[in-house]
């Protein structure tokens, strides 16, 4: 059974089609790619996924479960974590604020999340990961004051943090310097092989041919290319997408 | 840092014990009000200030501790009694409207609430057989234990420092939980904390429904300090009143409603030698404030903090730039 399952997914705004009949299965363990010339509905197809949108039609299924009609909160709750293509960070927390924030309701009840205290669990992992991250020197500073890569990294962390089963990664290269992104790249593979499944929004066609297996390629709201990364280098339909006749 | 916090609240404890006993009545009348305004204020800055949800509804809710009380205790029932009533019918509409916010926000739920307050105060004004209509109840009794009654402005002022420090730590208590960061959160990027897990519904209903369940406390406390209360004293003038502490004071601190509630309860009495002009001096100074502080009074505070922790370390280093973003070598 997929791990993730997306059925004949159709979004509209008014009455413009952002996603139509979309279907995909994301494996257990899986780094898929998705990719597609601006506007082709990648980052809508997310937030149909995580909730953030209701879709016009359609079924995502986890596990099996429909969780179409779950709000945010209910997908996170499920095991499935994303960053942002435009950052969406606490901007007056610290970077740990940040990063217990994403694990904070993750188990518990509303109420003992009220009279529970003991967070030393949270807080290793936390601190787990802004030394896994390269993001010791600035823990204790407010998100806001990060720059622009730095911001990147802790969404990643954000997402991280839960340990969720998948994780949508929106552009996480995008705007980032080339030695970060070798580090992201390095830390996506290195999550990959601890058994993290991926999907991954990339613009970075090297970065997405070297890291993913599999490529699903979106033009204009409706899925136009699945395979290799050999299969869509050589895909015509893809080509003519990305450059036009 | 800490050791000022803590030496501040010390300074303060023994103040607010001790002057009591040399001032006179019309001033001791203020300072019991500033601490119920206190009340209210630190409710408002739980909804406003850290959960993000505006209401322009806590005068309403203020009257229901108040009236609860002020018709309970006339039937025998102790004070403490009257105002468990009033909070929880407080906490309970504070849930009721918190529906509206799960589907409206900003200016639209400053509407709604607003809205919410006018009910309040028609009710009060027109069912008569239980509120006693625009002549108000007069004549409420302050609270007794036994032998041990409150009823001297001096005493009753005691009495009401006891629930504010009670409000005080319980408020602080509930902030520095999972819950203060999760109203925060949804105060900074509500869409990021759903994603993150945080269910909107249900912390929204209890920032609101907290926040009024201090109102209701504010306001039970408040009668018997009046000894008279009528619909006037929970009108949308009295909400606005309260949202200037808050804002005033510094949203979403700790330290703002404490200011808040000093500066709008206190500075028109200062400038009342004015006379005529105090309150246009008083609607000034709010101006000003708010243009040179748009963070609030608590902006001072922070201030005069970072003065005396420099003074006490020497000047004060830069902070380390922050790190170039590591790179990570693969491991």
């Amino acid at each position: 059974m997929s791990l993730l399952e997306i059925r004949q997914l159709s979004k509209n705004f008014f009455h413009l089609s952002a996603l139509s009949l979309v279907s995909l299965s994301v494996e257990p363990g899986e780094l898929l790619g998705l990719i597609g010339p601006n506007g082709s509905g990648k980052t809508t197809l997310f937030n149909c996924v995580t909730g953030v949108l209701r879709p016009s039609r359609g079924h995502v299924l986890f596990k099996g479960e429909d969780i179409t009609k779950l709000t945010a909160d209910g997908v996170y709750h499920r095991g499935i974590s994303r960053t942002f293509q435009l950052i969406q960070l606490f901007p007056e927390m610290t970077v740990l604020e940040n990063l217990l924030m994403a694990a904070q309701e993750r188990k518990g009840t509303l109420f003992s999340r009220l009279l529970r205290r003991d967070e030393t669990e949270e807080m290793d992992r936390a601190l787990n990961l802004v030394e896994y991250l390269g993001l010791s020197g600035v823990k204790d500073n407010l998100a806001a004051n990060l720059s622009y890569g730095q911001q990147k990294l802790l969404d990643f962390g954000m997402a991280l943090m839960p340990d969720p089963q998948v994780i949508l990664l929106d552009e996480p290269m995008a705007g980032v310097n080339p030695t970060m992104i070798k580090a992201l790249v390095t830390h996506i593979q290195d999550l990959n092989a601890q058994g993290y499944t991926f999907v991954v929004i990339e613009h970075n066609m090297e970065v997405v041919m070297s890291l993913c297996r599999r490529i699903v390629v979106l033009s204009q709201g409706e899925k136009i290319a699945e395979g290799t990364p050999a299969e869509i280098h050589d895909n015509p339909a893809v080509m003519d997408a990305y450059f036009g006749t | 840092m800490r050791g000022w916090r803590t030496l501040g609240i010390l300074v303060g404890a023994v103040v607010l014990l001790l002057f009591p006993l040399v001032l006179e009545q019309y001033k001791l009348y203020l300072a019991s009000l500033t601490l119920v305004y206190l009340i209210l204020a630190i409710g408002l800055n739980l909804t406003l200030g850290y959960a993000g949800q505006i209401s322009l509804a806590h005068a309403g809710f203020m009257s229901f501790g108040a009236y609860a009380v002020a018709i309970l205790v006339p039937l025998g029932v102790p004070f403490e009694g009257g105002l468990v009533v009033g909070v929880v019918i407080a906490f309970l509409w504070g849930l009721v409207l918190g529906f509206p916010a799960l589907k409206v926000k900003h200016h639209y739920l400053a509407m709604v609430t607003l809205g919410f307050n006018i009910i309040v105060f028609l009710v009060l004004r027109n069912w008569e057989s239980l509120t006693g209509g625009s002549f108000g109840i007069s004549g409420i009794a302050r609270p007794r234990w036994g032998p041990v009654r409150f009823q001297s402005d001096r005493a009753y002022y005691y009495y009401i420092l006891g629930w504010t420090v009670l409000v005080v730590a319980s408020a602080h208590w509930i902030l520095h939980s999972r819950w203060g960061r999760a109203f925060r959160s949804i105060r900074e990027n509500e869409m990021r904390a759903e994603v993150v897990g945080v269910s909107l519904r249900n912390y929204k209903l209890m920032a609101f429904a907290i926040g009024s369940a201090y109102a209701g406390v504010g306001g039970a406390l408040f009668a018997p300090l009046l000894t008279y209360i009528d619909p006037g004293a929970f009108t949308l003038d009295r909400s606005i009143q309260f949202l200037m502490m808050v804002v005033m004071g510094g949203l979403g601190r700790f330290e703002g409603p404490f200011l808040g509630a000093v500066v709008v309860t206190l500075l028109p009495e200062l400038l009342r030698a004015s006379e005529g002009f105090y309150l246009i001096i008083f609607s000034l100074a709010v101006i000003l404030m708010m243009l040179f502080m748009p963070k609030g009074l608590v902006e001072i505070w922070d201030w005069m903090v970072r003065k005396m922790t420099r003074r006490r370390h020497g000047p004060a280093h830069p902070p380390a730039p922050p790190e170039p973003a590591a790179v990570l070598e693969p491991k």
